[in-house]
């Protein structure tokens, strides 16, 4: 007899099981080796302090009250509770901090849409160490964990996230007209990015060049690219950009890394460097992450701060489509 | 040995059987796109040519294949992705044909519509785009009742299902056949280049180059 489980939830099995713990394992000996130390937080956490995280996805979808009324709320990621936990465990120690976390957390999903509503997620957190430094740890880690799960063609794209809210407030473009604009770019809706920027007064060169932006994505080349598009928002941004991929040069690790002035994550709380991760072998992102340097903030403990998180599931998906794509070569 | 990136497969673009048919061969034409096999009326499903796989669909399968990866890049009627708005696409290029607006249409002369929002506080709708007409009708602050209908909408209201029918109109002919009338006009849709959302990270070069092909194609 079969008994239900909720839609976007499964049960693991045996042989699932030993592959999914081999990476995981793999994973870990990765941040361990690394200097990251693993944590663990509660999967029920207060709703006010998921709500600090602030934006679309980190917003939890599952809120109850306990016996005494208080609001709680499941994880719908673990950067917020581990904030959370620095600021109140490491508040008085030298940083930087180094934690990883392999944990499930959950989200709200599309009905038959083959998403997850309780996943696995695999990622660090650097907390207390200067941008471009930290962000190019980060990657570092990053690869060195696409490796250790035997992804060789994933590739890490590497966005700013203050890009285009400095080019709008540089263009005059706020409030409402604001929002829309960026609502087109999370979307990656061009002709939308167009429409509502030229409703927005933008003269129609300006909005040309602002769409011409988004779709600068590649090697170095791409920020002399930039330079020719605009002021001095997008300078600024490019100077972040290339002062980080120039130190990812330095120390052997850019081949993976694409960067990419078209990258808009929607979860709120970044700012500065942004990361995703791709796989040729499937059709969604892998993972990601970033800097959010106002978010320790939030929580009392004024540390710059990036990380990454990767999907479990999906990079075990990934590993299958990889596997299948050398068989389909050979 | 690593090799970021690299797909084994040449490019799949998927193309809409249908309504955008005939437009979107014309277009692949004029970008230089070799459209011969998909015009000799094969029953076959997917084509090769010289660089790109062409895979034939109807137009509100193509977010699905394009959000999976299965189709890197493809070409639907704006009126699919708004009703299949959940489906993450990327939106790259209005290519300008296939133009047609989605309408509130009612019966020549007469006031069911406006008879059911007045004394019962709900209009009931017929339409295959329920996401659509719900949104509309919501931001338009008025309540409704969706019937949702696989055939022929213009049915609807002729055997008295529904106040009033929400669909796509191109010439207004079926309208006119079927004794009905555009009461308001809701959106217009054209056909648009949409694209996977890493296929445009991982195949950026051919991406751009068949979006710039594509793009003076449709304006030239």
């Amino acid at each position: 007899m079969i008994h239900r489980i909720p839609p976007g939830t499964r049960d693991v099995l045996p042989d699932e099981m030993r592959e999914l713990r081999k990476l995981k394992q793999a994973l870990l000996e990765v941040f361990e080796a690394r200097g990251y130390g693993e944590v663990a937080t509660p999967a029920i956490e207060y709703d006010e302090v998921m709500a600090r995280g602030e934006g679309r996805v980190a917003r939890s979808s599952y809120r109850f009250f306990d016996e005494s009324g208080e609001l709680l709320a499941l994880r719908s990621d673990m950067t917020v509770p581990i904030a959370r936990l620095v600021a109140g465990r490491y508040a008085d120690s030298e940083p930087p901090h180094r934690l990883c976390y392999l944990a499930s957390a959950y989200r709200a999903v599309r009905p038959q849409s083959g998403q997850l509503r309780e996943f696995e997620q695999a990622g660090v957190e650097l907390i207390g160490a200067p941008a471009s430094e930290g962000t190019v740890e980060v990657i570092e880690v990053l690869e060195a964990a696409l490796d250790a799960a035997g992804l060789d063609r994933a590739v890490i794209g590497l966005g700013d996230a203050d890009l285009y809210r400095q080019l709008l407030e540089e263009l005059g473009v706020v409030g409402d007209e604001r929002d829309a604009v960026l609502a087109s770019l999370a979307a990656h809706d061009l002709v939308g990015l167009e429409e509502k920027l030229s409703e927005a007064g933008i003269s129609a060169e300006r909005v040309e060049t602002c769409v011409a932006l988004t779709q600068l994505r590649g090697g170095k080349e791409v920020l002399e690219q930039a330079r020719g598009l605009g002021g001095e928002a997008v300078g600024r941004a490019i100077a972040r950009l290339g002062e980080t991929f120039e130190e990812l040069e330095r120390r052997g690790v850019a081949e993976r890394v694409q960067i990419d002035l078209g990258l808009l994550r929607d979860l709120g709380y970044y700012s500065g460097a942004i990361l995703e991760v791709y796989d040729p072998a499937v059709g969604y992102v892998l993972g990601g992450g970033g800097r959010y340097d106002g978010l320790m903030k939030r929580f009392g403990l004024d540390l710059s701060a990036a990380g990454f998180g990767l999907y479990l599931q999906r990079v075990h998906t990934a590993q299958m489509g990889e596997s299948r794509m050398g068989e389909g070569a050979s | 040995m690593s090799d970021p990136g690299r797909s084994d497969r040449p490019l799949r673009l998927a193309v809409p059987r249908g309504g955008l048919f005939g437009g979107t061969l014309d277009v692949l034409d004029a970008a230089g796109v070799d459209t011969s096999a998909l015009r000799a009326g094969s029953r076959a499903l997917v084509f090769e040519t010289e660089g790109l796989t062409l895979v034939t669909m109807r137009p509100s399968d193509v977010p699905t294949y394009v959000e999976a990866g299965a189709v890197d890049v493809g070409i639907t009627g704006k009126d699919v992705l708004l009703e299949k708005s959940d489906r993450v696409v990327y939106e790259l290029l209005d290519l300008e044909y296939g133009r047609c607006r989605m309408v509130l249409a009612a019966r020549v002369g007469d006031d069911r519509l406006g008879e059911a929002q007045r004394r019962l506080g709900v209009m009931r709708i017929a339409t295959s785009y329920p996401r659509i007409a719900e949104r509309y009708f919501e931001s338009t602050g008025r309540q409704i009742e969706l019937v949702e209908i696989k055939g022929s909408v213009e049915l609807a209201p002729l055997v008295g299902l529904g106040d009033g029918i929400v669909d796509l109109v191109a010439t207004g002919r079926t309208l006119e056949e079927n004794e009905l009338e555009v009461r308001e006009e809701i959106v217009e849709c054209t056909a648009r280049f949409v694209a996977n959302r890493v296929s445009h990270k991982l195949r950026a070069a051919e991406i751009d180059e068949l979006t710039a092909k594509l793009r003076e194609a449709s304006r030239g």
